[in-house]
């Protein structure tokens, strides 16, 4: 079939063909909507993110992709393919990691992976050989022969990421790998999806958390309200929407607000949060010192470089991470 | 290419798997899930008759045979041991269509794992229903050679009897599946054991003829589906076939299960899809 021909067929130029496109991509539930005629594209070997607050529409999106849930309406092709038509061809291709663990707790560490092989199937010798070096892969090697349940919630999360490569996708799907996991966890999670990305591995991410969005993705959107709100790399994301280097000031009264008024001018843009003030500049030392000879004095004050975290406050006025 | 763990660039799929219906691959799972607890369960599954049969076939039945010289010209252990046949193969049926339905919903959330891989809900519909024969399949083996060795074989046609408790139990398992999976809770699964399952056990006709019910609960019976599983069993064990009706209480089976499954597929969908 021509491509020309093909009235699917979304984009007139050149490049790579992206492994996912989506058009104004749209989810209800009854009269709820929770993906709201999204527009986006994720290119061969990138790793992409979702970010933004519980309830932003990032999970329903990354099932639509995952074809596990029906698109309401827009258009979203993966590899090309029409998850309506072509559900089990695409997700033969994809590995997913939900936000809640599906693991057999009563299995073994091995058998998981050797069952899961099977639903795609994969030659048994084929799915021993890929579980062994994934299980080295994620340092559960010891625990192979154990069962699931007594294991950690991080070595559990490792253990669904093996799972989901087992089938050696080309679309790796990980809705909140690391939400729940202590700091040392998510870093063991980081450096391994980190190593798979340069093996090539396209990655979907989702995340609430700023830091790991800078960690893993080379490209985000941000979602608010079943919305996207911005789009780009992390750090253009920041030069976009925010200054260089944030102030955080905390006051013993508490009144940021009157104490916002008494600065204003001074930075090139504030923030009022419930318990400090946040204010915008290039020159963070030199902004402290200017407060200093106002004659005020913060409880607190803390010099930071921008984050996606006050991108995500610029654009929505709402903190990401309650 | 050989990556950093040894595997191979994404997307490369070496060669192809055995291509094993994808329905037989979700079956797989329950199969390996059956490798912890097969012990136990083929224990209870000779146990189970064994016991029955002991108590109720040689106890209770002496005092029967005593009284009532025979029941529909035969040992009450003889009369007794089919319908136990069929009332487990429905008990069986029942259950395993239960708590491993919500298991695999919300414990447990194995469906979901399923359909994140290339199986197709109904796939992994087959695959679970299709495990539920299989354990029938072994139970009513063991149940059938037990039957024989207390002596209640009386024909060769007992041999189908086995497939005739297997559809008995499907005949309970998808339609009992398509309502589990409408549930938030297992609290409605009691329930139905109470409600359904024990009453049909004690007056389909496994323990006594339903002849000697009043006539109203007796058209009752008629209507439930044990009541033919058991006919159908008795029929083929005591090898006193009547062509026509068996038949017929074999199609009934056989459309509970598969309207059972019609059902479950649009439940299955409405919950797990959406």
């Amino acid at each position: 079939m021509p491509e020309t021909a093909d009235p699917t067929r979304l984009r007139s130029d050149a490049g790579p063909a992206p492994l996912v496109e989506a058009r104004q991509l749209t989810k209800r539930f009854g009269a709820f909507t929770a993906v709201d005629a999204v527009d986006f594209e994720i290119a061969p070997g990138e790793s992409f993110g979702f970010l933004g607050p519980n309830g932003a529409g990032k999970t329903s999106t990354m099932r639509m992709i995952s074809c596990m849930s029906p698109v309401t309406s827009g258009t979203l092709r993966v590899f090309g393919l029409d998850p309506e038509t072509d559900g089990p061809a695409i997700r033969r291709r994809i590995g997913l990691v939900p936000q809640e663990d599906t693991l057999d707790l009563q299995l073994t560490v091995f058998d998981n992976l050797v069952v899961y092989g099977r639903y795609f199937d994969l030659p048994r010798h084929e799915i021993r050989d890929r579980a062994k070096q994934l299980l080295e892969f994620i340092q559960l090697a010891e625990r192979a022969h154990e069962r699931v349940e007594p294991l950690s919630g991080g070595m559990k999360r490792r253990l669904t990421i093996a799972r989901a490569l087992v089938s050696n996708p080309e679309l790796l799907i990980l809705d909140e790998p690391t939400t729940g996991l202590d700091p040392q966890a998510r870093h063991l999670v980081w450096d391994r999806l980190y190593r798979l990305k340069q093996q090539g591995v396209t990655q979907v991410v989702t995340t609430h958390y700023m830091d790991e969005a800078e960690q893993l993705c080379d490209r985000l959107v941000i979602m608010d309200n079943a919305r996207i709100v911005a789009e780009g790399p992390p750090h253009l994301l920041i030069d976009r929407y925010s200054t260089r280097e944030v102030v955080e000031l905390r006051f013993a009264s508490g009144d940021y607000a009157s104490a916002a008024g008494r600065l204003d001018g001074l930075a090139s843009r504030h923030e009022v949060l419930p318990d400090r003030l946040l204010l915008y500049t290039d020159d963070g030392e030199a902004l402290v010192e200017e407060v200093r000879r106002t004659g005020m004095a913060p409880d607190r004050t803390l010099v930071r470089r921008s984050s996606l975290e006050d991108v995500f406050l610029y654009l929505t006025g709402r903190s990401l991470v309650e | 290419m050989t990556t950093a763990f040894g595997v191979e660039t994404p997307g490369m799929h070496v060669a192809r798997g055995p291509q094993e219906p994808p329905s037989l691959r979700a079956l797989r799972y329950w199969a390996y899930q059956y490798k912890r607890t097969w012990r136990g369960s083929i224990t209870t599954s000779f146990l189970y008759p064994v016991l029955y049969l002991a108590a109720l076939g040689v106890g209770l039945g002496s005092l029967v045979d005593n009284h009532a010289h025979h029941v529909d010209q035969v040992r009450y252990i003889v009369f007794l041991a089919p319908g136990l046949l069929a009332s487990t193969a429905m008990q069986i049926g029942g259950n395993d269509a239960t708590y491993p339905v919500m298991a695999a919903i919300k414990w447990m959330r194995t469906y979901y794992a399923q359909l994140a891989s290339p199986l197709r809900l109904l796939d992994v519909l087959l695959g679970h229903m299709g495990w539920i024969a299989v354990r029938l399949l072994t139970v009513t083996v063991i149940y059938v050679a037990v039957m024989a060795a207390f002596g209640t074989v009386l024909s060769p046609w007992a041999i189908l009897a086995i497939p005739a408790a297997v559809l008995t139990g499907l005949a309970f398992a998808t339609p009992i599946a398509a309502y589990a999976a409408t549930q938030e809770t297992d609290t409605a699964f009691s329930t139905i054991y109470r409600m359904v399952l024990i009453p049909l056990f004690l007056f389909s006709g496994t323990f006594f003829p339903v002849s000697q019910l009043p006539q109203w609960l007796q058209y009752l019976a008629y209507a439930t589906p044990l009541y033919h599983g058991v006919t159908l069993c008795r029929d083929l064990a005591l090898g006193q076939l009547h062509p026509v009706l068996d038949v017929l209480h074999a199609l009934y089976l056989a459309a509970l299960a598969v309207l059972g499954l019609w059902a479950a597929q649009r439940t299955y969908r409405t919950r797990l899809v959406v």
